[in-house]
C-alpha cells in the first residue's frame, strides 16, 4: 500500500517528463515541415519497395505451380499471412527508427563529448531521459502506412480465404504482443548501447543490429534448422513479428503469447541491470 | 593565377608522379585498413541483405521451379551467395569521404600534395580489397563449394568474363559514388541523393532477386540503367545463366556476357569523363569559397 502511494507521483511526474520531451521533438521536428513530408514520403517508398520481393516471391511460385496468388503458400504461409508479418515488421521499424534508435544514438554521442554528466546530474532516471530524448515524428507516416498494409491484408484474408475477421480476443492478443515486440526491441538496443560504455566506436553495432533485425520481415516458417532456434529462442526477430501475425489469424497458441512475454519481461530486466552497471563504470569524460 | 597554364609536359609529370607514388599510397591504405580490421569486420557483417533475400527465395522456389529460367533453391542460394560476394568485394563508401573533405574543407589539405585527390581516393579505395577479400574468400568459397558447386559454370570463357567484370563493377561503383559525394561542392547534404541512389540500386542491381523474375517492364527499365552491371550481370556469368534471357547455351552466353562487358566498360568510361569534368569544374567553385 505504501509503494503504490509512491509509486503514483512518480508515474505522473515521469507521464508529464515525456509529454515535455515528446512536444520539444515535435515542434524540432515541424520547424522542417517540407523535410518532414518527404521524410515520410522517402519511407513509404521505401515500405512499397521492400514489400516487392514477398509479392514477387509469391507471384513466381504462383506461376510456377499453375495457382493463384491465394491459393500459393512458401513454407505453410499464405501470402496475406506473410503480409501481415511483413506488416509488422515495418511498424517496427518505424518505432525502432522514430523513437528508439535516435534516442539511443545521441547517448553514444554524449558519452564520446562526455556530455552525458549534465543528464546524469538532472533529478529523474537517467534512462528514463536518454530514452526519450528524442523523437523523428516523421515516422508516424510509414507506421500508418504499416498499420494500413496489415489491415488491408487481414481484409484480403477474410475476403479470399472465408477466414473469419479478428475479433476482439485476437486484436488484443495482437496488440499485447505488439508491445511485448517493442519493448524486446528498446531492451535490445539498451544492451548494445551499453556496449558503448566500454568500447567507444560503436556505430558500426548499432548498424549490425539493424541489419540482423531485416531477417524479422519474413514469416517465421521459412527459416528452418539453426537460425529457426536462434531467432526465437535467442534473438527473438520471429517472436517479434510472426508472433502477433499468428494473434491476428488466430491460431496463436498459449506457449507461444507466454514465451513473448516471459522473453520480453527477461530482457528488459536484463538490460536495465546492465545499464545500471555501465552507469555505475561511467568515469565522465574528466576523470 | 600565378600558376602556369597547364601544358603537356606538365601533365606528363604530374601522371609519372602518380604513378610512382601509387605503391606508396596503396601500402599505407593497406595499413591504415589493418588498424581499423575489427570495424571493417563489423561492417562486412551489417551487409545481410543477400542472405535476408536468399532465406526467402530458397524457400519460395521449395518443389517449384521460378521464372524464365527455372530456377530451383540450389540455384537461387547460389545466386544470393556470389551476391554477397561481390557486394562485399566491390563495394565502396567513398561518398562520404568526398563529401565530409569537401564540406570541412580538409580538401584543401589534400589539394596542396602533388597528386590529385581523385587518385588519392582510388588508391584508399582499393588498398582494403586485399584484407577484405582475406577476410571474405576463404568462408564465402567454403560456401560456394560445398552449397552450390554444381551450380557454377565450367565453361572458362565465361570465368574469365566473371573475372573481367570484377573492375568494371568496382569502377561503377566507386566512380557513381564519387559523383555524389561531388554534390557537396553545390549542396549542403548528399545523405537524401545517396539514399534515392541507393534505393534505385538495390532495385535494378539484382540485389533483391535475380532481375530475370522481375515483371517484364521493370526487367525493360533495368536493361537500360548501369546497376545490372554491378551485382546481377557478373553474378549470371559465373553461374552460367543466359544474361539477357533466352537458353542455358554457352555459345550465346558467350556473346552475351562479352556484349555485356562492353556495355559495363563504356559505363565505367562515360562516367570516369563525368567525374573529371565534374571535378573541375567543382574544384573552380571550392577555391571560391575556401580561398
Amino acid at each position: 500500500m505504501g509503494r503504490l502511494a509512491q509509486l503514483r507521483p512518480a508515474a505522473r511526474k515521469y507521464g508529464r517528463l515525456l509529454g515535455l520531451q515528446l512536444r520539444v521533438s515535435l515542434l524540432a521536428g515541424m520547424q522542417y515541415r517540407w523535410d518532414f513530408l518527404a521524410q515520410g514520403a522517402m519511407q513509404l517508398v521505401w515500405l512499397g519497395m521492400s514489400a516487392l520481393p514477398l509479392l514477387i516471391a509469391y507471384k513466381a511460385r504462383a506461376a510456377a505451380q499453375g495457382g493463384t496468388l491465394t491459393t500459393t503458400d512458401i513454407s505453410g504461409w499464405g501470402f496475406y499471412p506473410a503480409a501481415m508479418v511483413f506488416g509488422f515488421f515495418c511498424l517496427l521499424k518505424a518505432v525502432l527508427d522514430g523513437a528508439v534508435n535516435p534516442s539511443l544514438l545521441s547517448v553514444i554521442d554524449q558519452i564520446r563529448k562526455g556530455t552525458l554528466d549534465f543528464v546524469l546530474l538532472k533529478p529523474a532516471d537517467a534512462q528514463f531521459l536518454v530514452s526519450t530524448a528524442r523523437f523523428e515524428p516523421w515516422h508516424v507516416i510509414d507506421a500508418a502506412g504499416a498499420l494500413a498494409l496489415i489491415a488491408l491484408a487481414v481484409h484480403r484474408q477474410h475476403m479470399t480465404t472465408g477466414a473469419a475477421l479478428p475479433g476482439g480476443l485476437q486484436l488484443g492478443a495482437a496488440a499485447v504482443l505488439l508491445c511485448c515486440s517493442v519493448l524486446m526491441l528498446y531492451a535490445v538496443w539498451l544492451l548494445v548501447i551499453c556496449a558503448a560504455f566500454y568500447v567507444v566506436r560503436i556505430d558500426n553495432l548499432s548498424y549490425l543490429f539493424s541489419s540482423l533485425f531485416d531477417f524479422a520481415r519474413w514469416p517465421r516458417a521459412v527459416f528452418r534448422g539453426a537460425l529457426q532456434v536462434v531467432f526465437t529462442y535467442f534473438l527473438p526477430l520471429t517472436v517479434m513479428t510472426s508472433f502477433p501475425a499468428d494473434a491476428l489469424l488466430g491460431r496463436l497458441r498459449p506457449w507461444q503469447a507466454a514465451w513473448a512475454v516471459a522473453i520480453a519481461a527477461g530482457l528488459l530486466w536484463l538490460s536495465r541491470r546492465v545499464w545500471r552497471r555501465a552507469i555505475a563504470s561511467y568515469t565522465s569524460a574528466s576523470s | 593565377m600565378s600558376a602556369p597554364p597547364p601544358g603537356a609536359p606538365r601533365r606528363f609529370e604530374k601522371l609519372a608522379l602518380s604513378l610512382k607514388a601509387y605503391p606508396t599510397l596503396l601500402r599505407i591504405g593497406l595499413a591504415e585498413a589493418v588498424a581499423y580490421r575489427t570495424e571493417m569486420l563489423v561492417w562486412m557483417l551489417t551487409l545481410t541483405m543477400p542472405l535476408v533475400s536468399m532465406v526467402l527465395w530458397s524457400s519460395a522456389a521449395q518443389g517449384a521451379r521460378l521464372g524464365p529460367e527455372r530456377l530451383g533453391s540450389a540455384e537461387l542460394t547460389a545466386y544470393f551467395l556470389i551476391t554477397l560476394l561481390l557486394r562485399l568485394l566491390t563495394g565502396s563508401w567513398v561518398l562520404w569521404q568526398v563529401s565530409e573533405d569537401i564540406r570541412s574543407g580538409t580538401l584543401g589539405q589534400r589539394l596542396l600534395r602533388p597528386v590529385s585527390p581523385l587518385v588519392v581516393y582510388t588508391a584508399e579505395q582499393l588498398a582494403p580489397l586485399p584484407l577484405r577479400a582475406a577476410l571474405v574468400l576463404p568462408l564465402s568459397l567454403g560456401l560456394l563449394a560445398t552449397q552450390a558447386r554444381a551450380q557454377l559454370t565450367s565453361d572458362p570463357w565465361l570465368i574469365t568474363g566473371f573475372v573481367l567484370a570484377l573492375p568494371g563493377a568496382w569502377a561503377i561503383n566507386f566512380l557513381t559514388m564519387v559523383l555524389l559525394g561531388m554534390m557537396a561542392f553545390y549542396i549542403d547534404s548528399a545523405a537524401g541523393l545517396f539514399y534515392a541512389w541507393m534505393g534505385l540500386y538495390t532495385l535494378f542491381s539484382g540485389y533483391l532477386m535475380p532481375l530475370s523474375l522481375f515483371p517484364l517492364w521493370l526487367q525493360k527499365v533495368s536493361d537500360v540503367l548501369p546497376f545490372r552491371y554491378m551485382l546481377d550481370t557478373p553474378v549470371k556469368m559465373l553461374l552460367g545463366w543466359p544474361i539477357a534471357g533466352g537458353a542455358r547455351d554457352t555459345a550465346l552466353g558467350r556473346g552475351q556476357a562479352l556484349t555485356s562487358l562492353g556495355i559495363e566498360y563504356a559505363y565505367v568510361a562515360v562516367l570516369a569523363l563525368l567525374v573529371v569534368l565534374l571535378w573541375r569544374r567543382g574544384l573552380r567553385r571550392f577555391a571560391a569559397f575556401g580561398a
